[in-house]
C-alpha cells in the first residue's frame, strides 16, 4: 500500500496555514525533547502492568516477525506459546506491546482450553524501529516474556 | 462504517479433538486517533475495533482487545478445538459501538 502524495497547487493562504502549523508542532516538539524516552518508559510501565509485579521468566514464547518491515503501516505479527492448553494447564492472556510507538499497547489476546493452541496473529502498525514485546500469562500464574526487534523503512503512523 | 466487509475461513470438515486455525478479516479504516486532517491541522478522532471475539457454540473461546496499532482491515488468525459441530461467532466491537458480525458452520466428523 502505497500512499499517494496529492500535489495541488497551494495558495497563500493554505500556505500561511501550514507554516503556522509546523511552527507550532516544532514549539511542542521543543517543549517534549524526551518524548522517544517518554514512550520507552511508558512501555516498561505497560509491560509491568501486564505482568501484575510478577517475574517475567524467558521462554515458551515464539514470536513471528519480520527482521525488517518495509512498510509499517501492515507489520505481519503472530506468536506462539508452548503450553498443553488443558483445562488445568493453559495460557490465559497474551499482551502485544511496541516500545516506540505512540501508545505501547498493541493487542491484548485471551485464550481459554478450547483454543486448543495459544497461537495467534495479526497485522500491526509501528511507527520506527522498535522491540516487540510478547507476554504471557498462564492459568498457574507465572508470565513469560519475549522480545524482537523489527526495522522498519516506512513508519505507519500517518501524519 | 455501517457496511463492514468480514470474512471467516475454516476448515471445511475437521475431526473431533482436532485443533484448527479459523482466519478473519474485516474492512475497517481504524482511525487511529494519531492522524492530523491536512486541511484543518486537527486531530481526526479515534474510530477502531477495539474488542474481537469468537464463540463457539454459545462459548467464548477466543477473545482480544485491540488498540490503534492494530493495522487497518484488521486480519486475525487462530486456533479453535473441534467438539460438536455446529456455529462459530465472530464479533467485532468498535469505538462507536458498532457491532459486525459473521459466522461460519462447523462439521465435525
Amino acid at each position: 500500500m502505497v500512499r499517494k502524495i496529492e500535489m495541488q497547487p497551494v495558495n497563500r493562504r493554505d500556505m500561511m496555514k501550514i507554516v503556522g502549523a509546523g511552527a507550532i508542532t516544532g514549539v511542542i516538539a521543543g517543549l517534549l525533547p524526551n518524548l522517544a524516552q517518554a514512550d520507552a518508559a511508558s512501555a516498561e510501565a505497560a509491560v509491568k502492568k501486564a505482568a501484575g509485579g510478577k517475574t517475567l521468566a524467558d521462554g515458551k514464547i515464539t514470536l513471528d516477525l519480520p527482521q525488517i518491515a518495509e512498510n509499517g503501516n501492515t507489520v505481519p505479527i503472530g506468536f506462539e506459546v508452548e503450553s498443553p492448553m488443558s483445562d488445568s494447564d493453559y495460557v490465559k492472556t497474551v499482551h502485544i506491546f511496541a516500545d516506540k510507538n505512540p501508545e505501547p499497547d498493541v493487542a491484548v489476546f485471551h485464550f481459554t482450553p478450547s483454543s486448543g493452541r495459544a497461537k495467534a496473529s495479526t497485522r500491526m502498525r509501528m511507527a520506527k524501529t522498535q522491540n516487540v514485546i510478547a507476554v504471557a500469562e498462564m492459568s498457574n500464574g507465572t508470565v513469560y516474556m519475549a522480545k524482537s526487534e523489527v526495522k522498519v523503512t516506512i513508519g505507519g503512523c500517518g501524519g | 462504517m455501517a457496511k463492514a466487509k468480514a470474512r471467516v475461513k475454516v476448515p471445511k470438515k475437521v475431526k473431533k479433538g482436532e485443533v484448527f486455525e479459523v482466519k478473519t478479516l474485516i474492512s475497517h479504516k481504524m482511525e487511529s486517533g494519531q492522524r492530523k486532517d491536512k486541511k484543518t491541522g486537527k486531530k481526526i478522532p479515534r474510530l477502531i475495533i477495539n474488542k474481537f471475539a469468537c464463540s463457539y457454540n454459545g462459548k467464548d473461546v477466543f477473545t482480544s482487545d485491540w488498540y490503534p496499532a492494530i493495522s487497518a482491515n484488521p486480519y486475525t488468525a487462530f486456533y479453535v478445538k473441534a467438539d460438536a459441530s455446529g456455529s462459530l461467532d465472530m464479533t467485532w466491537t468498535d469505538d462507536s459501538g458498532a457491532v459486525f458480525k459473521k459466522s461460519a458452520k462447523i462439521k465435525v466428523s
